[in-house]
C-alpha cells in the first residue's frame, strides 16, 4: 500500500499549471468519538479537483467516501469532526471556517445532492417551499414573484417539465426519480461552482438512473459546474467521471483517470472491485466468449481478483450442465396465465400482473427482471401464497396451489422458502441467530432440540459462517452476514425451491459476489430450484439460466440468459441492458 | 373529507348509546336508596317518598327508566337534579368554568413543555437537558394531590400570591394556580415527547439537506426541526385537552373549583342518576368531537395523511 501515491494530481494532464484548483483536500482526517475512543473514518486523504472536471470517489459502504463529502461541507453526523488536514476551496481553507462562513459557502459555492430521494425532502413542506427557501437563503432572487420564477426555472432545468403546476405538491406526491430531480435542482439552485453528488441515483431503477445521470452530466457541463461524485458502483463511476479515486477503510488506495484504473488496476482492492462488479465481470464473459480466455485475461496480474471472478465463470459452466440434465424432468414450477387485479378505491382496478406464464425446470434458476412496479414481486408473493391470485394457475411439484388444503399448504411451505431483499428488516432483532435459523424447524416440528441444534451448525457451515454466531443478535452482524443467515434459515427445512426476492440488491459488490457464489454452490450441492427476482440485469447474467423480462405486469421477453443478453428482441430489454452502468465501457484484454 | 367526518359522526352514535347505558346501569346498581339518603337523618313519610319516586321515574323498571331518560335527552331535556335545579342549568354553569381551566392548563403545559423540550433536544446530553429530565421525572412520579397541596400551601398561604380556593364566578386569576398544578403532569410528558421528537428529527436526512442548501440554523430549527417534531406533541396536547375538559376531579376538589369534575363527584356521592348520566353523556360527546378533531388535525399537520373520500 505504501508505494501507491495516496492522492490524485491530474493537473498536468488537463490544465495549465497556473490555474488554481477549485477544491484541494490535503491530508484530511475525520474522526468520530465512540465509547472506546476516537475512530478515524477518513485518514490522510488527498484530492485535487480542477474547475470543470468531474471526479468520482468509489468505495464500499464504510470506506469513508460519504464522510469525506460531508466533511467538505462541514455537515458530519453525530460526533464526527475534522481531526486534521485542510480543505481548500478556491485557495481558502474552509475546514476552519466559522459557522456563518460555512452557511454562506453551502448552497452558494458548494451545492450538494444527497443520496436518498425518499428521506431528503421534508415531508411536511411543499416542493415549491423547499426550493424557494434555498433560493432566498442564497440571495439569488428577492421578492415573491422573482423567487417563484427562479424556482420554476431551476426545477425545469433539472428536468421537471411541469414545474409551475407541481410547486404546490408535496414530496410524497412525487416519484423517486422526480424527487431526485428536485434535489438536483436544489443543489444547483444558487449556481454553485462545485456540486457534490453523494450516490445521487443508487435508490432508483436503472433506466431512471441513466436518464437522471445523463441530465446531471449535460447540465453541469452547460453551467460549467465542477462535479464531485460519490458512488459505490465502479462501472457507474468510470462511465460518469474523468477521474477516479478509490477509497478503502478511510484511505485512498488508488487514483487516476477512470479508464486507466479500470483497465489496469494496481491495488489488490481495486482489482477485486473490478473483478466483482457484476456489470463489468459479466461483460468480460461476453467479450471473451470462453472460460479459458476469461481465465487467461484474469491471470494477467490480477491474482487477487481471481478468487471472486473465476468462480462466477465456473458457475456459469456448471449452470449449463444443470440445464442439460434438467431436460426431460417435470418442471418444478409451472405458472399459467397468472393475473392479479388490485381494487383501488376511487380509481377502479389496477392490474399488477397480467396473464403471466412461465416454467422453471428442477435444479435451474429463472430470473424475473423488471423495474419497480412491473409486478415481479407480486408474482413471487402469489407463488408463496402470501397473496391470492385473481385468476390463473400455479403448479408446484405437480400440485395446483389453489386446490391445496391448509395442511398441504403448510407442508408445501416447508419445501418452498423465501429470501427477501432487506437483511435488516427480515431478521427479528430480538431473536438470536441460532433461534432464527431453527425457527422453521420448530414450526414444522422437525427433530428434537439436539438434532435442531446440530442442523443449525450444519447450516452455518453451509453458508460459510462461524458456528460461534449462534448466540449473537442480528444487529451485531454485517449486511452480508445477515443475508447469509436469511439464506441459512431458508435452507433449514431442506427446501426444493427458493424464491429470492431482490436477495442481493442491498449488498455491496464484493459481498454481492460472495453471496451469488454461495447461492450457486448451494444449488449445485442441493439441487435447488431458484426463482430469482431482481431489477439488476447485471446480476442476472451470472446467476440465471432463463430470464423473463417483465414490464407493466406482462412478460415481454422470455429466453435463456445468453439469448437475452446477446440478442435482445424487445426495445424495453435493450433499454434495460443499455442502462447497466458501465455496459458501454470496453475494459480488459 | 366530508364523507369521512360523516362516517365518524355516525360511529359516535353506538358509542354514545353504549356509554350512557353502562353509566346508567352502574348508577342504578349503586347500593342505597337515593330518596331516603336525600332526607339524611329524618325519616320521610311514605307518601312523600312515593311521590318523589314517581316524579323521578324511580318506580319504573331499570330499562324503562333508561329509555325515558334517553327520550328526554333527545328532546333536549336533561331532567332535574334532586335539589330541583334543571340539569341543563348545572351543565351550563359548570362546563364554562372547566373550559377556562382546561384552556389555561393546556396553554401553560404547551408553552413550557415545548420550549424546554426543544432546548433539551437540541442540546442533548448537556446540563440543561439532564436537569430537565430529572425535574420532569420527579413531576411525573408525584401524585397530583401532593403537587396541589404543596402549591396551595406555598403560593397561596406562605407567599400569598394566589387565593387558596377559587371564589364564586371562578375568575381567571383564581384559576391560574389550579391550572399550573394541572399542567405540571402533562408538562413533564410534553417536555419528554418534544425532546425525543426533536432529537429524532434533528438526525433526519432532510435536516442535513436543508443545511446543505445554505440555510442558517436559526431558520432550520423552527422550520425543519420544530415543525416536524410538533406532530406528535400537538396531538398529545389535543387529547390532553379532552381529558381536562371532562373534569379534573381531584384538583377541582382541592381548589374548590365549581367545575365539571367536582360537580360530577358530588352527584355520584348523592346517587343522582339523571345528573351523572347527563354529565357523562356530554363528556362522551366532547371527547368524541375532540378525538375527531385530533384526527383531522393530523391531516393538517402532516400532508401525507389524507382521509379517503
Amino acid at each position: 500500500m505504501t508505494e501507491i501515491v495516496n492522492g490524485t494530481d491530474v493537473h498536468q494532464a488537463t490544465t495549465s499549471d497556473t490555474e488554481r484548483p477549485i477544491l484541494e483536500i490535503k491530508d484530511l482526517e475525520v474522526a468520530f468519538n465512540t465509547q472506546t475512543g476516537k475512530v478515524k473514518a477518513v485518514d490522510g486523504v488527498n484530492i485535487t479537483l480542477y474547475r470543470g472536471q468531474s471526479l468520482a470517489i468509489v468505495g464500499e459502504s464504510g470506506s469513508g467516501k460519504s464522510t469525506t463529502a460531508h466533511a467538505i461541507i462541514n455537515l458530519l453526523p453525530g460526533t464526527g469532526h475534522i481531526a486534521g488536514g485542510q480543505i481548500l476551496l478556491d485557495g481558502q481553507d474552509i475546514s476552519k471556517a466559522s459557522k456563518r462562513e460555512m452557511e454562506s459557502i453551502r448552497g452558494r459555492k458548494i451545492g450538494f445532492v444527497p443520496q436518498d430521494p425518499m428521506s431528503n425532502l421534508n415531508p411536511v413542506w411543499s416542493i415549491g417551499f423547499q426550493v424557494e427557501e434555498a433560493i432566498k437563503a442564497n440571495g439569488i432572487a428577492t421578492g415573491r414573484k422573482e423567487v417563484k420564477a427562479r424556482a420554476i426555472e431551476v426545477l425545469q432545468q433539472a428536468g421537471l417539465r411541469d414545474a409551475d403546476r407541481r410547486l404546490k405538491q408535496f414530496p410524497h406526491q412525487f416519484s423517486g426519480g422526480m424527487r431526485q430531480r428536485v434535489l438536483i435542482g436544489m443543489g444547483l439552485a444558487a449556481d454553485p461552482q462545485l456540486l457534490i453528488a453523494d450516490e445521487p441515483t443508487s435508490a432508483l431503477d436503472v433506466t431512471v438512473q441513466r436518464v437522471i445521470l445523463d441530465h446531471l452530466e449535460s447540465l453541469t457541463r452547460e453551467l460549467g459546474t465542477t462535479l464531485l461524485f460519490i458512488t459505490h458502483d465502479l462501472g457507474l463511476a468510470a462511465e460518469r467521471a474523468e477521474q477516479l479515486v478509490v477509497m478503502y477503510k478511510g484511505k485512498i488506495v488508488e487514483s487516476g483517470p477512470s479508464l486507466e484504473i479500470l483497465q489496469n488496476p494496481q491495488h489488490p482492492y481495486t482489482q477485486r472491485l473490478v473483478a466483482a462488479a457484476p456489470s463489468l465481470a459479466s461483460r468480460r464473459i461476453q467479450a471473451t466468449g470462453s472460460v479459458a480466455a476469461a481465465e487467461a485475461s484474469m491471470s494477467e496480474g490480477a491474482a487477487a481478483a481471481a478468487g471472486d471472478s473465476i468462480d462466477l465463470i465456473a458457475t456459469a459452466e456448471a449452470r449449463h450442465e444443470a440445464l442439460e440434465s434438467a431436460v426431460g424432468q417435470p418442471p418444478a414450477i409451472v405458472v399459467e396465465d397468472l393475473t392479479k387485479v388490485f381494487k383501488i378505491r376511487g380509481s377502479g382496478d389496477f392490474t399488477a400482473v397480467d396473464g403471466v406464464s412461465f416454467q422453471i425446470a428442477k435444479g435451474t434458476t429463472t430470473a424475473l427482471v423488471g423495474e419497480s412496479g412491473s409486478g415481479k414481486s407480486t408474482v413471487a408473493k402469489m407463488l408463496l401464497k402470501l397473496e391470492d391470485s385473481t385468476s390463473g394457475k400455479i403448479v408446484v411439484g405437480g400440485k395446483d396451489l389453489a386446490k391445496l388444503s391448509e395442511k398441504e399448504l403448510f407442508a408445501l411451505r416447508g419445501r418452498m422458502q423465501p429470501v427477501f431483499q432487506d437483511p435488516y428488516g427480515s431478521l427479528n432483532p430480538l431473536r438470536n441467530i441460532g433461534n432464527t435459523i431453527a425457527e422453521p424447524l420448530s414450526t414444522h416440528k422437525v427433530g428434537d432440540r439436539a438434532s435442531r441444534r446440530a442442523r443449525v451448525f450444519e447450516l452455518l457451515d453451509q453458508v460459510s459462517l462461524p458456528r460461534t454466531l449462534v448466540g449473537r443478535y442480528p444487529n451485531e452482524l454485517s449486511g452480508g452476514q445477515r443475508q447469509r443467515i436469511a439464506i441459512a434459515r431458508a435452507l433449514a427445512l431442506k427446501p426444493e425451491i427458493v424464491v429470492l426476492d431482490e436477495a442481493v440488491s442491498a449488498l455491496d459488490v464484493l459481498v454481492q459476489a460472495q453471496i451469488l457464489r454461495l447461492l450457486a454452490d448451494l444449488q449445485a450441492e442441493l439441487d435447488l430450484t431458484y426463482l430469482f427476482i431482481t431489477h439488476d440485469l447485471a446480476v442476472v447474467r451470472v446467476i440465471a439460466d432463463h430470464v423473463c423480462v417483465m414490464q407493466k405486469g406482462r412478460i415481454v421477453e422470455a429466453a435463456t440468459t445468453d439469448e437475452v443478453f446477446e440478442n435482445p428482441q424487445e426495445q424495453y430489454t435493450k433499454d434495460l441492458l443499455a442502462a447497466i452502468p458501465g455496459a458501454n465501457l470496453q475494459i480488459g484484454a | 373529507m366530508a364523507g369521512y367526518i360523516a362516517r365518524r359522526l355516525l360511529q359516535a352514535i353506538p358509542v354514545l348509546l353504549g356509554t350512557t347505558f353502562l353509566i346508567y346501569f352502574m348508577v342504578f346498581a349503586l347500593p342505597g336508596d337515593p330518596i331516603i339518603a336525600l332526607f339524611g337523618e329524618k325519616t320521610p313519610s311514605p307518601a312523600v317518598v312515593e311521590q318523589l319516586r314517581e316524579r323521578y321515574n324511580l318506580d319504573q323498571p331499570f330499562i324503562v327508566q333508561y329509555f325515558l331518560f334517553l327520550g328526554g335527552i333527545f328532546r333536549g331535556d336533561f331532567g332535574t337534579s334532586f335539589s330541583g335545579q334543571p340539569v341543563s342549568e348545572i351543565l351550563a354553569a359548570t362546563f364554562p368554568v372547566t373550559l377556562r381551566l382546561a384552556v389555561l392548563a393546556v396553554f401553560f403545559e404547551m408553552v413550557a413543555g415545548i420550549t424546554i423540550g426543544l432546548v433539551s433536544g437540541l442540546r442533548k446530553g448537556g446540563i440543561f437537558d439532564a436537569s430537565a429530565l430529572v425535574v420532569s421525572l420527579i413531576l411525573i412520579s408525584l401524585p397530583i394531590f401532593v403537587i396541589a397541596f404543596v402549591a396551595q400551601f406555598i403560593f397561596g398561604i406562605q407567599l400569598g400570591w394566589f387565593r387558596t380556593t377559587v371564589s364564586s364566578g371562578a375568575p381567571i386569576q383564581d384559576l391560574i394556580l389550579p391550572a399550573i398544578v394541572l399542567a405540571t403532569i402533562s408538562f413533564a410528558q410534553i417536555t419528554r415527547l418534544t425532546r425525543a421528537s426533536v432529537i429524532d428529527t434533528d438526525t433526519q436526512d432532510f435536516v442535513r439537506t436543508a443545511a446543505s442548501k445554505g440555510l442558517s440554523r436559526r431558520r432550520i430549527v423552527p422550520v425543519h426541526i420544530l415543525r416536524n417534531s410538533l406532530i406528535p406533541v400537538v396531538t398529545y396536547l389535543a387529547v390532553d385537552f379532552g381529558v381536562l375538559m371532562v373534569g379534573a376531579t381531584v384538583t377541582e376538589g382541592i381548589f374548590n373549583v365549581p367545575g365539571v369534575g367536582r360537580t360530577l363527584y358530588q352527584a355520584i356521592i348523592r346517587g343522582e342518576g339523571p345528573t351523572v348520566v347527563s354529565f357523562v353523556t356530554v363528556m362522551v360527546l366532547i371527547y368524541l368531537v375532540i378525538n375527531l378533531l385530533v384526527d383531522l388535525l393530523y391531516a393538517v399537520l402532516d400532508p401525507r395523511i389524507r382521509y379517503a373520500k
